[in-house]
């Protein structure tokens, strides 16, 4: 129902509110599926970050959609992938049936050794940084990646047009006070999921969005000289280096100290001990480039519109 | 571990790590030199490591020390090892043209970011030709077209943003169409590594959802590689994007997007599901000849000689599919040969390019009159670039359609090779329009490019494209290196063992 009130709806602001609450749906159906680091995940950056975003987008191009037209083809095709994705679900295996071939190849072992070899409670993070930590290592890069493409194509404006002190909603008390109450819980929440992403749902995606949004959030409401005064677009654009860096970092060590690239057991004596450490250092590694990024993204759009 | 047991990660890291030092050193100077470093140490590896799969066959490597299916392996084979060579090798001597046309197209801010990005559609692509695990494919996939969308922006006309925005929009469509079909494979066989899925798909190849995962594979991987009806997107990101980075993707991106088909279609599915249960020979086969032929008449018409090079590649691509499609050793071995000898004369013919772009800051082929006299060297190398295309002996270009149209006789299907001759003839007349224009038209007097100030590039874009020019020649006469490998390479697609 939201999607084709997404599709149905003109006005840009309303689209960005809608999207909102998809995420948050989505969400939902990931927590009702015992996903909860994908649900966490998609409240985060799908609800959080990605909604302030368009609304930053928003305040460069108007709120309101041109009429367009409806290329017929685009439905053929839209159509066409549908049917495909219905045509091959028919036969999938059913729905929990703990038979299925996800279910018996790869998954026992993550499971059942998980907690033996890598040395944390939650598989999920086990997999993510572990097992496959390669993927999580390329998956940095591509946020990495996405800064980059944002600083190459808007580039950053950091010059005396920035007004220290205004608030681009003006000046409201009530938001100010909420602010500055929020702020260190959120901070403090941000925290604790990255160190806590071995226990609990959590790790360094969600902890940079977290705190990320923390930082935007008191840019919004405070203006934003101070922030970038703190922070500036060079730094930024370091510390997401440098969180590559880390990980990358991580994986070298382990080829220098004679093991294959990314394996954490070269860390410590004990490997199981080495892997929880290289799962941290990796972890930290992840939030702050995606930390970063987020606010690279977030400059971008807030700092171009006094251009018009 | 030895450093040479960590030559197949070496690859990929080498350039990945070097990016975020290209970003903490920074400086236009330093981001060059770190980039140009680590392309040619990563060539350097890349040689080794095709030694040693040629001789010890293909090499497996675990990272973090996982076993696969649990762990992600890299494995690569002769085909990988190959089309590595061909990024890593081209990544590495357009590094050498970047330097001055970076510098003279990008502006100063926009210098240190054009350099980490160029090291991530490096990594990105040479982890694509290593890795044997399907999901990790798709990561690098996106980092590489990531990166690749934020290059082609950066050109200097407007229109590179409505370009880098429709490839994004397109490339998006193909990467999430890729992983639908993954996750489809995931569902049915419950892992991810190739070499895990090849051996598990034949129990259930018989399903709705392992042919709705390969159609929705192969159509995502014909987004990436711009097969006929899927190229729209060629054109325009070719055309407006700077200089080095037409030459860079137009040599290796659509290249190793034909590497992962490839793979897929062979390794993966293997032979008989792929091009015998679903009718994709006729497909691929009907697809490839229309784009050859249609791709071929556009060229012939464009103004823009960077565009007109946009569109033969769209042809060459053709020529790839058409002989991926006749499913025997000699056609296959004919598209991975011209895999690399494409690779050699669109890197020859986009550099060429860039060097007239950056002397008279224009591609349109009015403005290329009397360019033959000004810059001898090279148009003499876009020349050499121009008959490789058209397939002249004793140019690299005519080995692979020897091989091509072998093919088609080897199966009686003559009006197929026709088709092949009749695509080298449009290609004459498109390359023709250049040289005459070079060589045979005296600029207008009211010339746009201030006749006489055009002299000859400098040695460091003249450098690469004669290197280049050179390897036309050179693997047109010594194929051993790429014939033999090419052979080799199909022959273990085919047999089903890679």
């Amino acid at each position: 129902m939201v999607a084709i009130a997404v599709i149905k709806q003109r006005n840009l602001f309303t689209i960005a509110m809608l999207t909102g609450i998809y995420s948050f749906l989505t969400a939902g159906l990931f927590m009702d599926l015992d996903a909860v680091d994908v649900a966490f995940t998609e409240a985060a950056v799908g609800a959080g970050v990605t909604t302030v975003l368009m609304l930053s987008a928003l305040r460069l191009v108007g709120s309101q959609q041109r009429p367009t037209r409806h290329p017929a083809i685009a439905l053929l095709v839209v159509g066409v992938t549908g049917a495909a994705l219905i045509y091959g679900t028919l036969d999938a295996p059913n729905f929990g049936d703990p038979n299925a071939p996800a279910h018996t190849h790869v998954a026992p072992r993550y499971i059942e050794q998980g907690p033996v070899e890598v040395g944390m409670p939650n598989m999920v993070t086990a997999v993510l940084a572990s097992y496959r930590g390669h993927d999580t290592l390329g998956e940095t890069v591509v946020i990495l990646t996405a800064g980059l493409a944002v600083l190459l194509l808007l580039g950053i404006q950091s010059g005396p047009e920035i007004q220290h002190n205004v608030s681009a909603m003006g000046r409201h008390m009530v938001l100010r006070v909420m602010v500055k109450l929020l702020l260190p819980f959120i901070l403090l929440f941000g925290l604790y999921v990255q160190m806590h992403g071995d226990f609990g749902a959590g790790g360094g995606f969600q902890a940079g969005v977290i705190v990320a949004t923390g930082f935007v959030l008191y840019d919004l409401v405070f203006g934003e000289g101070n922030l970038r005064k703190v922070l500036p677009t060079v730094w930024l654009t370091r510390i997401a280096a440098i969180g590559v860096l880390i990980y990358g970092g991580v994986g070298v060590f382990s080829l220098f100290a004679g093991h294959p690239f990314l394996d954490y057991s070269a860390l410590a004596d004990d490997p199981v001990h080495g892997q929880h450490l290289g799962v941290l250092l990796v972890e930290a590694g992840v939030g702050l480039t995606v930390f970063s990024t987020v606010l690279i993204i977030f400059y971008a759009f807030s700092g171009r519109r006094r251009q018009q | 571990m030895s450093l040479m047991d960590n030559l197949p990660v070496l690859v990929v890291i080498l350039p990945l790590l070097a990016t975020p030092l290209v970003l903490l050193l920074g400086g236009f100077g330093r981001a060059w030199a770190i980039a140009t470093v680590a392309c040619w140490v990563t060539l350097a590896a890349t040689a080794a490591l095709l030694q040693r799969v040629s001789v010890e066959g293909p090499v497996s490597y675990r990272l973090g020390n996982w076993a696969p299916p649990w762990g992600i392996e890299y494995r690569i084979d002769l085909m990988g090892a190959y089309v590595l060579l061909i990024v890593v090798a081209i990544a590495a001597l357009v590094l050498v043209f970047a330097r001055q046309s970076v510098e003279k197209e990008i502006t100063a801010e926009r210098r240190v970011p054009f350099f980490a990005a160029y090291l991530l559609v490096v990594a990105g692509l040479a982890g694509i030709t290593v890795t044997g695990d399907a999901f990790n494919l798709f990561v690098f996939l996106e980092i590489s077209s990531l990166a690749s969308y934020a290059l082609i922006s950066l050109g200097r006309d407007r229109r590179a943003l409505t370009a880098a925005f429709q490839y994004l929009v397109m490339g998006t469509i193909g990467a999430t169409f890729f992983i639908i079909g993954v996750g489809f494979l995931y569902m049915m066989t419950g892992t991810l590594n190739m070499m895990d899925l090849a051996e598990r798909l034949p129990e259930v190849a018989d399903t709705r959802m392992v042919r709705a995962a390969f159609a929705f594979i192969v159509v995502g991987l014909g987004l990436k590689l711009a097969l006929f009806p899927l190229h729209m997107w060629m054109p325009d990101a070719y055309a407006y994007s700077p200089s080095v980075v037409s030459a860079l993707l137009a040599a290796t991106a659509s290249k190793v997007a034909v590497y992962a088909l490839l793979r897929f279609l062979f390794t993966i599915f293997g032979l008989e599901f792929a091009l015998g249960d679903v009718p994709l020979d006729l497909l691929l086969m009907a697809l490839g000849l229309i784009g050859i032929l249609f791709a071929s008449l556009v060229a012939v018409f464009q103004e823009n000689v960077k565009r007109m090079l946009a569109y033969s590649s769209v042809a060459q691509i053709g020529y790839i599919v058409l002989g991926i499609s006749l499913a025997n050793t000699t056609g296959v071995t004919a598209s991975i040969l011209h895999l690399f000898n494409h690779a050699l004369m669109k890197g020859a013919l986009f550099l060429a390019l860039g060097a007239v772009v950056y002397r008279i800051g224009s591609a349109r082929i009015q403005d290329f009159h009397g360019l033959g006299y000004k810059m001898p060297w090279t148009m003499a190398g876009f020349v050499i670039g121009g008959l490789s295309l058209i397939g002249v002996p004793p140019t690299a270009g005519f080995i692979s359609k020897w091989f091509l149209v072998t093919a088609t006789l080897e199966q009686n299907l003559w009006p197929v090779a026709v088709v092949v001759l009749v695509g080298s003839i449009l290609a004459l007349i498109y390359v023709w329009r250049v040289v005459e224009a070079a060589y045979f038209i005296k600029p207008a007097s009211q010339g746009i490019d201030q006749a006489g100030d055009v002299s000859e590039a400098p040695l460091s874009l003249v450098l690469p494209v004669w290197v280049l020019a050179a390897a036309n020649i050179w693997f047109g006469i010594h194929t051993d290196l790429s014939l033999g490998i090419a052979t080799r390479a199909s022959a273990a697609l085919l047999g089903g063992a890679p």
